[in-house]
């Protein structure tokens, strides 16, 4: 059973409530959405900016788990076995290995007078099975022109788009792009020694700087040029079946003693440390902004309430005369704010997961560097529904405390 | 019932103190109805507002029932109110948003009843007051007299001791203030004490005995300008 005063508060509340304007009802529940929606939203643009980031390199780039080349080597030694040994874990859907290797690309260089300067870029130079690198990370669906490499394809490549000056029109003596390239355009690629001569077949637009900077060719290909045919490889990105750990698999490998002689990293491990740090300042903006809104919503449901309770004054007075307890007055009042921060939160909690997440999951925000998402883990999420009614409970209930802490009478009479 | 000795109340107002009840010696008896007259600013409603508990006197001492609430704190001045006093104020004093079957449970409620039990006492009470078919009804959509009969049925609900009324046909037109005192007459000829502050003499009258109020003091007999 509960107290008296606690029962009387809620007699009172739900009364007060289902008789007030409609009007004033509606107001406080907007501002408290509102409020709601600067708490979830704002820091989940700013951190879901980055999310896109790191989804996009996840999805296209390192899948769940990548292994890649120590820092001394240049290539995994024992490849065979290791893609042999993976090939045999239960929790795998696809690998994808790839040889690279760091190269220069020459464009219209049958044009150029032998005073001009080479249209030269540098790039990362990939060789991948298609189908599989396709079945790990669709790379293709992100050709923007021609068509991405097949397995019998002879000579011929895809270029990220960082690479061709029509999509990244910049000038830098540091950072160079080819001029007039498109498809079907002949462009010479270089690696150590060897040069070749091949034709591009298709150009991928991507937000992941390392496809955006990478040019791929059939890795059958790829090894006659940079000739190795021991097979090993530089990198395998690993893509798990729904639900399997990558931190587990990164143990299980470890545990096999793969990270010896190859360096295992799940797509968290795989994050630049700039994109972490950013991550960790990006949540901080976001939580001071969330701060100040909460402080404003905080004030402003002291001031509704507040005006409430004056306005009220006489009525609080008339109460404390015939008997009621002040505390239950108090619990009146924190039960009408608990209702207008539970009504917001519900309807903010509606909209964030029932309309906005999905809608910036399907339509996300253009930047250059990432497909902005929002962000909302719903820990965090009810742990701010949480800090809203607790700031909105408090709010309610200070101002209600003055108004009742005042003398009986002069409430009842309207005196100072 | 109710004896005060030698009670004073005086306003501060910055520096100026303002006497209003000047060591009234008084006593009211059990199931007594008393009426209170007096002109304006004589200390009529200040005199009432001390014996209810509404507000502390400055020096003096009010003897309720046997209990001295000199010693009281605020919450037992509360506790004393709940089980002991009705009220009726000039302006009715009804919550706007409780319905008059709601306004009378209140104190009911407080003093521990079930909702069910509460509405079992205010029901009857409201039919008795000839409100039964205003029960569900909200003060706004009750006329003045209306809504008097019902504060003085949240008044005696809870069957207090006494029950304290100040100025209660002050805003009521002849009908009204009549119907009133009609209730009045009911609850005294029931055994109530009611304690009922007025200027009207006709309904004062109507009580057992007129207590005088002039200049803080309690006199004999009315002067010539009452």
């Amino acid at each position: 059973m509960l107290p008296l005063n606690v029962r009387i508060g809620f007699f009172l509340a739900v009364r007060a409530l289902r008789r007030a304007s409609l009007w004033t009802t509606g107001l406080i529940i907007f501002v408290m959405i509102l409020t709601f929606l600067n708490l979830v939203v704002v820091s989940g643009i700013l951190v879901g900016l980055l999310q896109g980031a790191i989804d996009q390199t996840r999805v296209r780039f390192t899948s769940d788990v990548i292994v890649s080349a120590l820092n001394d080597k240049s290539y995994i030694e024992n490849s065979p076995n290791l893609i042999a040994l993976i090939e045999t874990f239960p929790e795998i859907e696809a690998i994808t290995p790839r040889y690279r290797e760091g190269g220069t690309l020459e464009a219209n260089y049958k044009t150029r007078k032998d005073t001009d300067k080479p249209n030269t870029a540098v790039a990362q130079l990939v060789g991948v099975d298609p189908y599989k690198e396709q079945a790990v990370t669709h790379v293709a669906d992100d050709i923007v022109e021609g068509s991405f490499i097949a397995p019998g394809d002879y000579d011929q490549v895809v270029l990220g788009h960082y690479l061709l000056k029509q999509y990244l029109p910049i000038e830098s003596p540091a950072f160079t792009t080819l001029e007039n390239v498109g498809i079907g355009t002949k462009i010479r690629m270089k690696v150590g020694d060897v040069t070749r001569e091949v034709t591009v077949k298709g150009i991928i637009k991507s937000k992941v700087d390392e496809i955006a900077l990478r040019v791929f060719m059939v890795d059958s290909q790829f090894r006659s040029m940079i000739g190795r045919n021991d097979g090993n490889v530089t990198e395998i990105s690993i893509k798990l079946k729904d639900g399997v750990d990558p931190i587990a698999v990164r143990e299980k490998l470890e545990r096999s003693g793969v990270d010896q002689y190859a360096k295992v990293q799940t797509y968290e491990d795989a994050q630049p440390q700039f994109l972490k740090d950013i991550i960790a300042t990006f949540n901080m903006l976001g939580n001071v902004f969330s701060s100040l809104g909460l402080i404003v919503a905080t004030i402003t449901i002291f001031i509704v309430i507040f005006i409430n309770a004056i306005t009220r004054r006489k009525f609080i007075g008339i109460l404390k005369g015939i008997g009621i307890d002040g505390r239950a007055i108090e619990f009146s009042y924190v039960f009408q704010s608990i209702f207008y921060a539970a009504i917001g939160s519900g309807i903010g909690l509606a909209l964030v997961y029932g309309f906005l997440v999905p809608f910036f999951a399907a339509h996300p925000i253009d930047f250059p560097f990432s497909d902005g998402i929002l962000v909302a883990p719903l820990n965090q999420t009810f742990f701010r529904v949480g800090l809203l009614v607790v700031s909105t409970v408090i709010a309610g209930y200070i101002p209600a405390w003055m108004i009742i802490r005042r003398n009986t009478l002069d409430s009842i009479l309207g005196r100072n | 019932m109710v004896k005060t000795t030698q009670l004073v109340k005086t306003f501060k107002n910055g520096d100026v103190y303002t006497p209003v009840l000047k060591g009234i010696d008084f006593e009211a008896r059990e199931g007594e109805w008393l009426a209170i007259m007096g002109r304006s600013g004589a200390g009529k409603s200040t005199f009432l507002y001390q014996m209810s508990l509404l507000d502390d006197p400055t020096s003096g001492e009010i003897v309720i029932d046997g209990h001295n609430t000199h010693t009281m704190s605020a919450a037992e001045k509360m506790r004393f109110r709940l089980s002991k006093f009705g009220f009726v104020f000039q302006d009715y004093a009804l919550l706007p948003e409780l319905t008059a079957l709601e306004n009378v449970s209140l104190p009911l409620l407080m003093q521990g009843h079930s909702r069910a039990d509460a509405y079992k006492i205010a029901i009857p009470a409201l039919e008795r007051a000839g409100l039964s078919h205003r029960v569900g009804n909200l003060p706004s959509q009750l006329s003045g007299g209306e809504q008097q009969r019902v504060s003085i049925v949240r008044a005696v609900a809870h069957q207090p001791k006494i029950l304290f009324a100040d100025e209660p046909t002050a805003n009521l037109d002849n009908d009204s203030s009549k119907k009133i005192m009609d209730i009045f007459s009911e609850l005294h000829k029931a055994g109530q004490t009611i304690i009922m502050v007025t200027h009207e003499e006709q309904y004062a009258r109507l009580a057992q005995r007129i207590v005088y109020l002039d200049d803080g003091k309690i006199v004999p007999e009315p002067r010539q300008t009452l």
